[in-house]
This record gives structure tokens, C-alpha cells and sequence, in this order.
């Protein structure tokens, strides 16, 4: 089967700063695969080079076989099968939670709006702020505005979804939330590329744990290995940094 | 812990900072007053009141101080603030392009008509059809005064909108473009709501500055049904030898001005809040 991400030797530069310098990382359809590193390392670049939001410097990136790095491919219809969610939610503050969840499906799908609004109500509910879709973003939690932003991109019906940090930015007591729908949707199979520091998750949910480190893929393989018994000492700092910050 | 520093040695020091500016600020009263004073007693009242507030011509200026100078006004205003409006959101949606002419042709442009004074505009537009014969701006008097207005209005209302704009944080396209949303799509559902939000109390401002500047228009020549406030206090002045019109219209001017001004700052204050 043709794998959902297919990243081949991915070099990205912000003009001298090389911030990508030759990864290699593969996605088979319904994985999960976690990113871990230092802040710093590229994590978020490379997730915004799959859909990209950032320009490769060099290589390639494959979509289900598909090369989004091809200057004919229209980037538009690809974005439609990924969806993305950002450590800061960026929610849009002048639509209600219902509107932004509708906003895509209408302009981009062309749903009608019943049919749009009846996706997104469903997807509201399935990350459980259901009873919220008349807020304005500002009215909401972090935990139920990254709910909201989850619904926004399942509405579109994604193929494979990115998360970058997407708990990072909540108060502790809301991670929980926010990580037990994104288990749930690991569970209905769909496939996910995460960048994210709660370990815990990653040991119980990724079949994968990527660790980068300096623009370069240090480490990758399951979880109980990468996070229970890393090989590189680069890693294993990282570990030590994460899992004991005090110490 | 008290604070020892501020609390003055009693006895030591006989006139603690409060009382030094409850002093200064008595005197500063006592001045005012007199300068008042001073005013009042000496100015020649009667003379003044003949010449800047007399009833009679005041009275002339009624009812075409509204029916046709501040309609005018209006017309000019509202007409060069929409022309303003969307040439100016244009020319900030070409100054933030990624196509570099659309920058350098619209930055030309705000240069331009924000280095001249307005009255040059309006001069050179009255030389329009002289310079290309058979030329005529279409909508007459009204179509060159609204031009005028418009032109310069717009250079102003861009850098207005590029500010607001470049407010939108940039997570807000990105959002967009990862739901599959073309550039432009992003920009007119995502970023526009939001950034117009955002220049509602500047373009306020906009609004009462384009009020102000369509006194130009007189500069075109106008007369009769198309004079605005400033040409219509000045035509009458003339007429009678005497300012009071042009108080007359300097008062009409500051009953659209002064609230627009006030509620421009209390949409500012409004935002502010509401972050
Ligand atoms: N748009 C950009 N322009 C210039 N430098 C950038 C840009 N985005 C990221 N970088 C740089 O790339 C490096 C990696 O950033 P990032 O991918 O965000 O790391 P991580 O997500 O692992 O913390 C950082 O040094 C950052 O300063
Ligand atoms: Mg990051």
C-alpha cells in the first residue's frame, strides 16, 4: 500500500540557517507516529513542509503517493486530505465555533449549508464541545478551542491529520481533554503525525516515535524502544530533560 | 516594612512634593483668571459680535447652509471616502503581494500622494481637460471633486489598511490555507473580516480628515448648486463684508467633526477592551 507520508531526504534553509538537513521518515496509513526533540530542532518545519505551508530547500514529500513538492500539483486539493492543527489553535475570532467549523466545508467543499452544518454539529460533538457552537472563540477554554479546531479540520474528512504541540499551549488541567479525543481518533484508525512533548501519550498511542535533533532524525522506532530503551546519548538527554525537569 | 522614604522627616522637610503642586497649580489658576479677565474687559465686544456673530447674516445663510452646502459636503466626502476606501484597500492588498511591481507600483503611489499637498491634486485636476482635450471626468462637478478626494484619500486609507492587515496574525492564513482555502479565499473569508475590524476607528479618523480636505473643492472652481461649506461661507462673507458666514460654517464643520472624533476614540477604547 502506498504510504500516507513519504518524506525522502528533506532539506529546508532559512537563508543561512539550515534547519531541515536530510530527513527520511515514512507514514503508513492509519499510524501514529510522534515527534519528540528539543525546541528548535525542526519539528514544527518539517510538519509545515508535508503541507506546505513552508517551501522545501531540497527532496521530496509524497501525500499517499502523491508528490506535493511537484510545482504542477494544485497544493489547494491536497491540503483538503491533510488536516492541521497548531499549537495555538488560530481558531478564526470573528466566526462562532459552529461558523469555523463550517467556513471550509462551504467555501472550499461547496457543502450546502445544512449538509455543512450538519457535519460540523457532529464533529463538535464528537470532540465533545457540542454544546458550544454558538461561542465566539474567545469565549472558550484553550482545551475546547483546540477541541473546536480539531472538529474544524475532521469536518473536511482528512485522509491524515498533523498536530504541532497542540496541548503545549494549555493549562495543565485542560491537556487531558484535548489528548483523550486525539487518542480516540488514533483508535478509529486515522492516520496522524504528531509533534508533541507528553511522552505518556506517545508511549501508549504512536507506533512510531521519531527523536530529532538538530534538523536530523536521531532516533526512530516504537515507542518502548525510542522512549523505554533509546540507543543514542542524544536522546537520552532529551529523556532526562522531559521526563525529570527538576533533576 | 514601612515606607521610610517617602514618609518626610516631620519638621525637617516643611513642603512635602503634594503640597509644592497644590502651590504651583493655585498659581497657574490665578494666572488663567486674570488672563481671562484681561480678555474680557478689553476686547471690543461690540465690534467683535458685528463682525464674526451677527444675527441678520447669519440668518441669510439659512436654509442653503444645509440644503446645499452641507448636502454638498457630504456628497463629496461620502463619494471621495468610498472611492478612498477601495483603491486604498486595493493598493494595501498590492503593497503586501508576493508579486513585486503590484509593491512597487502601489508603494510609488502612496509616496506620491502622500508627499503632495492636496490642493496640488485638485489644481491639476482642474487642468485635466485642458491637458488631454476632449477629456471629461465623468459625473462633472461632483466626479472632480470626488476624484480629488478619492485619490489622495486613498494613499492614506492603504497604509491605514496595511497596518490593520499586518495586525491579523500570520497563524490566521495558515489556518485558512490548511483547510484548503486558496490565497485569496484566505484573505477575503479570514483575513479582510478581521483586519476591517481592526481600521474601523483609524478609517474614522480617515472620514473626518476627507471631511476637512473637500474645503479644496473650491479650488475647482465651483459655484452655484456644488459649492460646499467653505465656498458657501466665503461666497456669503464676501457678499456682506462680514465673517460671521464663515463662523457659520466653521460651526457646521464641528457638529459632523467633534462626535465622529469622539466616537472614532471610543471605538479605539472598545477595541482595546475587547482584547
Ligand atoms: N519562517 C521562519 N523564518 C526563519 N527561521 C525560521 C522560520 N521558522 C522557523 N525558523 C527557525 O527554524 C528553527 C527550527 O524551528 P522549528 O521548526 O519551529 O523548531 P521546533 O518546532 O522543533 O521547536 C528555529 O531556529 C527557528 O528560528
Ligand atoms: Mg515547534
Amino acid at each position: 500500500m502506498t504510504p500516507a507520508i513519504e518524506i525522502k531526504d528533506l532539506h529546508k534553509h532559512f537563508g543561512k540557517n539550515e534547519v531541515l538537513r536530510g530527513i527520511d521518515c515514512t507514514v503508513e496509513a492509519g499510524q501514529v507516529v510522534c515527534v519528540i526533540g528539543p525546541s528548535g530542532s525542526g519539528k514544527s518545519t518539517l510538519l509545515r513542509c508535508v503541507n506546505l505551508l513552508e517551501q522545501p530547500t531540497r527532496g521530496k514529500v509524497l501525500v499517499e503517493g502523491i508528490e506535493v513538492t511537484d510545482p504542477d500539483v494544485d497544493i489547494d486539493a491536497v491540503r483538503r486530505r491533510i488536516g492541521m492543527v497548531f499549537q495555538q489553535f488560530n481558531l478564526f475570532p470573528h466566526m462562532t465555533a459552529l461558523q469555523n467549523v463550517m467556513v471550509a466545508q462551504r467555501r472550499v467543499l461547496k457543502r450546502g449549508r445544512a449538509e455543512a452544518e450538519k457535519v460540523a454539529r457532529e464533529n463538535l460533538e464528537r470532540v465533545g464541545v457540542g454544546d458550544k457552537a454558538n461561542s465566539f472563540p474567545a469565549q472558550l477554554s484553550g482545551g475546547q478551542q483546540q477541541r473546536v479546531a480539531i472538529a474544524r479540520a475532521l469536518a473536511m474528512n482528512p485522509d491524515l491529520m498533523l498536530f504541532d504541540e497542540p496541548t503545549s499551549a494549555l493549562d495543565p488541567e485542560l491537556v487531558g481533554d484535548v489528548l483523550a479525543v486525539m487518542r480516540k481518533l488514533a483508535e478509529e484508525g486515522m492516520t496522524m503525525l504528531v509533534v508533541t512533548h507528553e511522552m505518556g501519550f506517545a508511549r501508549e498511542v504512536a507506533d512510531r516515535v521519531v527523536f530529532m535533533d538538530g534538523g536530523v532524525v536521531v532516533e526512530d522506532g516504537p515507542p518502548a524502544q525510542v522512549i523505554g530503551e533509546p540507543r543514542h546519548e542524544r536522546t537520552r538527554a532529551f529523556l532526562r530533560r522531559v521526563l525529570h525537569p527538576e533533576g | 516594612m514601612t515606607d521610610q522614604s517617602l514618609a518626610a522627616e516631620p519638621g525637617k522637610a516643611r513642603l512635602s512634593p503634594r503640597k509644592k503642586q497644590r502651590i504651583s497649580r493655585a498659581i497657574q489658576y490665578v494666572v488663567l483668571v486674570a488672563v481671562l479677565v484681561g480678555v474680557v474687559l478689553y476686547a471690543d465686544w461690540p465690534s467683535l459680535a458685528q463682525n464674526f456673530a451677527k444675527p441678520d447674516v447669519a440668518e441669510k445663510a439659512l436654509p442653503e447652509l444645509f440644503t446645499i452646502a452641507l448636502k454638498n459636503t457630504l456628497i463629496y466626502t461620502t463619494g471621495g471616502f468610498v472611492f478612498a476606501f477601495l483603491l486604498g484597500l486595493l493598493l494595501a492588498l498590492m503593497r503586501l503581494s508576493t508579486v513585486r511591481p503590484y509593491r512597487w507600483i502601489s508603494g510609488l503611489y502612496i509616496e506620491i500622494f502622500r508627499g503632495l499637498p492636496a490642493l496640488l491634486i485638485f489644481l491639476l485636476i482642474t487642468f485635466l481637460p485642458l491637458a488631454l482635450p476632449g477629456f471629461a471626468v465623468p459625473g462633472g462637478t461632483y466626479g472632480q471633486g470626488i476624484l480629488g478626494l478619492g485619490l489622495v484619500g486613498a494613499a492614506y486609507q492603504a497604509e491605514v489598511f496595511r497596518a490593520g492587515l499586518q495586525a491579523v496574525p500570520k497563524g490566521q492564513t495558515e489556518a485558512a490555507r490548511s483547510l484548503g482555502m486558496s490565497a485569496a479565499r484566505a484573505q477575503i473569508t479570514v483575513v479582510i473580516p478581521q483586519a476591517i475590524r481592526i481600521v474601523i476607528p483609524p478609517t474614522t479618523n480617515q472620514f473626518v480628515a476627507l471631511l476637512k480636505d473637500s474645503s479644496l473643492v473650491l479650488f475647482l472652481g465651483i459655484s452655484g448648486e456644488y459649492v460646499e461649506l467653505a465656498k458657501f461661507g466665503n461666497d456669503l462673507a464676501s457678499q456682506y463684508a462680514n465673517a460671521t458666514p464663515i463662523m457659520v460654517a466653521g460651526v457646521t464643520y464641528l457638529l459632523v467633526t467633534v462626535p465622529l472624533g469622539h466616537l472614532a476614540a471610543r471605538l479605539e477604547k472598545r477595541k482595546v477592551r475587547a482584547r
